[in-house]
């Protein structure tokens, strides 16, 4: 939307143009902006109401401020909390159109060229081979009995389960962010298995097609009901142009009895320049409940993007015998920081944990792993097992463990493991001399370093991850 | 092959090489024999390009000067070093290490990459001429290996690798007389008239089943006394001592 149309725009009573195809709202967060927000997406008044609610919190409580990594105030009422996605003649038109950098990164992680017009937001026309393939893929589902669809969309049609279930993980009132998010959402996914299915396949390459811009406050909300199993892959692996600099995503992941839900996330956000200018921050807020007996939450995350990446995919294991995992590679390069790490609360007897984390550090980068391991008095017999691992590459960067453990009950065992390590220059000669050139070497020492995480990545997705480690750290041993 | 002239190298401001002069022609295998800190293993060191090291002196290979040439591009010109002490890397599998080294090499030399299904059967030829359980290969890099598969390893890397000139770092040491049979035959069996070895050792006992070209004293930074077989024998009887 041209500049002068939005100054025009805002003569009127609430500011906003309802066109939809170039619909923007002005900046600033207010009442107004999140019944417009509402209003746009057809919203029923239960969904505003709630809305409203997170909204009116907000302005009681204060952003955290107990991270490592600080950043400078952000002006809430200088940001754009809805602007409809571009349309076709604002995009370019082609990939010879695009930044040449972010199309050779593309071809080093070996996307399919359809997808790289794609994820550059090149304008494709509406036969686009992957809206068939989609469609196909949504007709499979459907004959499962899942719903998987834009959250807008579960409001007007599954209100049930959404009224069931969203904010049930993370409360409307939980903190500043994820409050925000309540308050302004705009899209995300919604996906539900019904009881006994299992979904036939990863909820990854269709999302990674359709999704590419769901914009800076995603909602996510994943149910299994009893006995199902489901697969669900967030991001790519391409490095995503994004306008916002805020990112303020939350998830929530339901598992009643006998379910499982496995979540892999890779996030390549830009991080800023070699200086440490712009890039991403990514303060994104994500939880599951093992809400059923023997039922099992496993987070897999890949982070190699965003100036700062700031949270902690967690699990609440309210069921008995249920299982929450949490892996983790975090890889901060230049001036990137990472505070991440996970929370597993045992509540249920019987309940297991598991947390594997890897944090590699390059360049003037910072990376901590932060982690909780709360086991109450009736989570009796459980078990928590941590290993925290650090690779440190050069000596300007920065390696943190900080683990917080509360085990309960004396019939509970925890282990925690942690090692801190640099990169070793023997190893490296040792490469070197069977002609592996320095990056390629990098590569297959990070490699190995993070292959326990890797290894829990669906197969599809391990392949590029493991071209991106490698691409992440490029540059950073001279 | 390699023609070193005056050779001297420091690290940390400390001199080890000290004028080190020798010629290396294709299809000759020299040993080079010492005492503690005579500077051996720099010379293996100085000889692949490891980093950190002040070299003077003429450093040529194949008629070309090598001091500029950084490690890994000496690998992809035919340089292989048995390290003393062959590196861990965890999560790294080692066949899948030996076959990015291998393809590495071969991109370098215009051929055509290997396969999977090539590269095994390479692996399995060469690994049961040896007399080498495969199943070594299957595993982490070196990680939880005992010293004598360390060293095994090695040897089958430098059979797969093809190397035009081999750099044997004591890799004799610590071996028992089995696994010494081994690596000795996985040097045997390479010899050929455009191959050429430097066997660095302490000891004489591997110049039993390796018969050397020429055997060289090297003696604080220098080689001393350069002899035919025998010498070995002799040093063996007599000690480093006696030729200071």
């Amino acid at each position: 939307m041209k500049q002068q149309e939005l100054e025009k725009s805002k003569e009127y009573k609430y500011g906003f143009v309802t066109d939809i195809e170039s619909v923007k709202a002005p900046k600033g967060l207010n009442e107004d902006i999140i019944k417009f927000i509402s209003k746009i997406k057809k919203e029923p008044k239960w969904m505003l109401d709630w809305r409203l609610v997170a909204f009116n919190r907000l302005q009681n409580i204060k952003e955290p401020n107990w991270q490592k990594p600080k950043y400078p105030k952000i002006n809430y009422q200088d940001l754009y909390y809805y602007s409809a996605p571009k349309s076709a003649q604002d995009k370019p038109k082609n990939l010879d159109e695009v930044d040449p950098k972010l199309i050779e990164t593309y071809k080093k992680l070996g996307i399919p060229l359809k997808e790289q017009e794609k994820l550059a937001g090149v304008a494709v026309d509406a036969v686009f081979d992957s809206v068939s393939v989609a469609t196909t893929f949504k007709d499979k589902l459907t004959e499962k009995g899942i719903i998987f669809c834009p959250i807008s969309e579960a409001i007007q049609k599954h209100p049930n389960l959404v009224r069931k279930y969203l904010g049930s993980v993370i409360p409307i009132t939980d903190h500043y962010f994820a409050t925000l998010n309540s308050a302004v959402f705009t899209d995300g996914s919604f996906v539900y298995i019904p009881e006994n299915v299992r979904c036939p396949m990863e909820l990854s390459t269709y999302f990674r097609i359709n999704a590419s811009e769901t914009g800076q406050f995603e909602r996510t909300l994943i149910i299994a009901d009893k006995g199902s199993y489901v697969s669900y892959l967030e991001g790519c692996t391409a490095p995503m142009r994004d306008e916002n600099q805020l990112h303020a995503a939350n998830v929530e992941l339901i598992a009643l009895d006998d379910a499982e839900i496995k979540y892999s996330t890779v996030q390549n956000w830009y991080p800023g320049d070699e200086n440490g200018k712009g890039g991403i921050y990514n303060f994104v807020t994500k939880r599951g409940a093992c809400r059923g007996k023997n039922s099992k939450i496993s987070w897999t995350q890949v982070e190699t993007g965003s100036a700062i990446t700031w949270k902690y995919p967690s699990c609440i294991l309210q069921g008995d015998n249920s299982v929450g995992e949490f892996y983790s590679i975090a890889i901060t390069n230049n001036h990137q920081k990472a505070d991440t790490g996970t929370k597993m609360i045992h509540l249920g007897k019987n309940t297991k944990s598991k947390i594997i984390s890897k944090g590699i550090s390059a360049g003037k980068a910072d990376n901590t792993y932060r982690g909780l391991v709360d086991i109450s008095k009736k989570a009796l017999n459980s078990r928590n097992y941590t290993q925290c691992d650090s690779l440190l590459m050069g000596n300007k960067c920065g390696a943190h463990t900080i683990p917080y453990i509360k085990n309960k009950n004396s019939s509970s065992i925890v282990e925690h493991e942690a090692t801190t390590s640099k990169i070793n220059e023997e190893q490296l000669y040792y490469c070197n001399q069977r002609g592996l050139n320095q990056e390629d070497a990098i590569s297959l020492i990070v490699n190995g370093f993070c292959k326990e995480v890797l290894q829990q990545l669906p197969m599809e997705f391990a392949v590029e991850a493991q071209k991106l480690v490698g691409i992440s750290l490029e540059g950073s041993v001279g | 092959m390699l023609e070193i002239k005056n050779l001297k190298a420091s690290i940390n401001n400390k001199l080890i090489l000290k004028g080190l002069t020798l010629s290396i022609k294709p299809g000759e295998l020299h040993a080079i024999m010492g005492p503690n800190g005579s500077g051996k293993s720099t010379l293996a060191n100085v000889l692949s390009g490891k980093k950190g090291y002040e070299v003077s002196g003429e450093l040529n290979f194949k008629g070309e000067n090598l001091k500029k040439v950084p490690v890994e591009e000496r690998a992809k010109k035919g340089i292989f070093l048995a390290f003393q002490y062959p590196l861990e890397i965890p999560g790294v599998n080692t066949n899948n290490f030996l076959k990015t080294s291998l393809n590495s090499l071969r991109k370098s030399k215009g051929e055509k990459e290997l396969d999977s299904l090539e590269f095994l059967r390479l692996v399995k030829e060469k690994s049961s001429e040896l007399g080498i359980d495969e199943k070594m290969l299957s595993r982490q890099l070196n990680v939880g290996f005992s010293g004598g598969e360390k060293k095994k390893n090695e040897i089958l890397q430098m059979k797969i690798l093809e190397p035009k000139f081999t750099i044997l770092d004591e890799t004799d040491s610590g071996l028992d007389i089995d696994a010494l049979k081994i690596i000795a035959k996985g040097v045997n069996s390479s010899r050929s008239k455009n191959k050429s070895f430097l066997v660095i050792t302490h000891y004489q006992r591997l110049l039993d089943y390796i018969k050397p070209d020429f055997v060289h004293v090297l003696s604080d930074g220098k080689i001393i006394k350069t002899g035919c077989g025998d010498l070995a024998e002799e040093l063996e009887k007599t000690g480093y001592k006696k030729l200071n």
